[in-house]
């Protein structure tokens, strides 16, 4: 089976820490991939390479067999992959809904337009139905700067689900988020993902969270992957518990 | 469901009525000062439109500038004296030069752009005030009394004629910024005063968002800046002056960015202000004018405005307590 994004040999170093270095790696069509790592160890860098914010030294990235590399960020939004972040990057100042329905509009190449209102863009209604797989329906009226963390990390991935992506790179989607609350994020999030076959790609510190909803996990150290394959398996290697938990 | 703050229309509808039933009873000179008001809030209101996308210009007196040349060009050299071909010419300059300029100051933001629009307006006011041939130099052009729609205004009624005819441009105006502020664009500029980065990576350029909405904003000062002149009958180099464009901001801030009614309110009570405090302290009127703005930025940070939202929460609780 072909990868749906793949990068080739991707080097990128901040001075001498090392972020990326010939870091080859494959994602298939609709799998739902774990990153874990230490901190440094080029997690974030690989989606802020990937989503064009951060250009490598060298190396390539494939999307679908076409290259992306260098390309900007609204380029690389515009071809299908869209990211969420570890802090929630919200309209703050907007509602709930007005987030939801400006990230609609500009999906619909309508961002330019500047007479009819806002709201005629979801005339299909589109916005309430993804607050409501987002579980954010009671908050539709809220100032995005007024909720509750874990709601900001549910508000943050839905402005990217509505986008319709084919793949989707979340940055920690739990952190900051309270332990009781992870379970709720992320099992909001994972059925609305998986039940859109949207290629996903997540970022995590919390082992648990990795290890209960990742169907492949990726460990990094040092701009390298360390090990791969299933989440019983990579979180057991004895390589990764060194890097992640300092055991022996 | 419903998105954002709607404008109340029976409150706009109430408002213009009062401005359009109350000036035949009013003092001459208090029509004048309406005139000007209303004429200088199309260029706050550009101003306004540009603070919700976290820009402040120090320079809008330029496209003021521009639209007030425009008409007095074209009566020196195109013989035109009809007042709505003159408008028309000054949406077209008001919009060339923003879109020009545009190019350039949508690539800045924060006090990069403000002061380079600083810049560009003080470069206008040297090219008035040195081509003397074209532009009148220092003492400017002089603007006669227009046609309106090829009929010449009764002189017994010529400030009345010309206050009706701003009051009317005027909120037609401010009712296509208020589509633009409930539109797609209105919220992408808001979106990228919020967050720039997350505009980007929804797909949508942080660069055109700014460039149009530079546009339109230039465009309403613009035709503010004809309103004026034809008020005033003569148009001077000062009107693109950084005075000016300070004078704008600070009504910008007087009024409050709360709504596109709010540039009106604030240039009013400005003008007002301004005009009695001349009068009863020649000398020390800047003062004044200080010690207003110190006392909104303390006790009404949200501007004149904002007190519309404080009594609606006052007769909230009265209501609430005669129940």
């Amino acid at each position: 089976m072909s990868a749906v994004l793949e990068t080739v040999s991707l080097t990128k170093f901040f001075g001498m820490v090392r972020a990326a270095e010939d870091l080859s790696v494959q994602f298939q069509e609709g799998e739902l991939v774990g990153i874990v790592g230490p901190n440094g160890s080029g997690k974030t860098t690989l989606l802020n390479v990937i989503t064009g914010y951060v250009k490598p030294d060298r190396g390539r990235i494939r999307y679908q067999g076409k290259d992306i590399t260098g390309l900007s960020p609204r380029a690389v939004a515009d071809l299908g992959i869209a990211r969420s972040f570890q802090m929630p990057q919200l309209y703050l100042s907007l509602t709930v809904l007005e987030n939801l329905v400006l990230a609609l509009a500009i999906r619909a190449g309508r961002a330019r337009e500047f007479w009819a209102p806002l709201e005629r863009v979801d005339r299909r209604d589109e916005a309430p139905r993804i607050l409501e797989q987002f579980g954010l329906e009671e908050h539709a009226s809220h100032d995005a700067g007024q909720l509750p963390e874990g709601a900001r990390k549910l508000l943050d991935v839905a402005l990217s689900f509505a986008r319709r992506p084919r793949i989707l790179l979340m940055d920690e989607p739990t952190s900051g988020v309270s332990a009781r609350d992870k379970s709720k994020v992320m099992d909001t999030l994972v059925p609305v993902l998986k039940g859109t076959g949207v290629t996903t790609i997540f970022v995590e510190h919390d082992m648990e969270v990795v290890q209960r909803y990742a169907e492949r996990v990726l460990a990094f150290d040092e701009g390298k992957v360390i090990a791969a394959g299933s989440p019983d398996a990579v979180l057991r290697d004895p390589t990764v518990r060194r890097a992640l938990l300092g055991q022996p | 469901m419903a998105i954002g703050r709607r404008l109340d229309p029976a409150l706009a509808l109430a408002g213009l009525g009062l401005f359009l039933v109350v000036p035949p009873f009013l003092p001459q000179w208090i029509t004048f000062l309406l005139t000007l008001a209303w004429a200088k809030a199309l260029a706050v209101l550009g101003i306004v439109l540009l603070l919700r996308g976290g820009l402040l210009t120090f320079g809008h007196a330029l496209y003021y500038a521009v639209g007030a040349y425009t008409a007095g060009f074209a009566v020196k050299f195109l013989g035109v004296h009809e007042g709505l071909v003159a408008l028309g010419l000054a949406v077209v300059t008001g919009a060339a030069a923003s879109a020009l300029l545009g190019l350039l100051l949508a690539r800045y933001r924060g006090v990069h752009f403000g002061l380079l629009n600083l810049a560009f307006s003080m470069v206008l006011y040297a090219i008035l005030l040195k081509f003397y041939e074209i532009t009148g130099g220092t003492d400017g052009l002089r603007l006669p009394t227009p046609l309106l729609a090829g009929v010449k205004p009764d002189a017994q009624h010529l400030r009345l004629t010309i206050y009706y005819v701003t009051v009317v441009l005027a909120a037609l105006l401010l009712y296509v910024a208020y589509r633009f502020t409930t539109s797609p664009l209105g919220y992408t500029l808001r979106a990228v005063r919020d967050n720039e980065v997350r505009v980007e990576y929804m797909g949508a350029s942080v660069r055109q968002a700014i460039y149009c909405s530079y546009i339109v904003a230039g465009v309403m000062a613009s035709v503010g800046g004809v309103l004026a002149g034809f008020s005033v009958g003569h148009i001077v180099p000062e009107l693109s002056f950084w005075t000016q464009s300070g004078e704008f901001v600070f009504v910008a801030l007087l009024g409050g960015t709360g709504s596109v009614l709010a540039p009106v309110a604030g240039s009013i009570v400005f003008e007002f202000v301004r005009n009695y405090a001349f009068k009863y302290s020649p000398y020390t009127w800047q003062m004044t004018l200080g010690i207003v703005l110190l006392g909104i930025i303390f006790f009404l940070p949200g501007g004149l405005w904002s007190l519309k939202g404080i009594a609606a929460r006052r007769w909230t609780i009265v209501t609430r307590r005669s129940q």
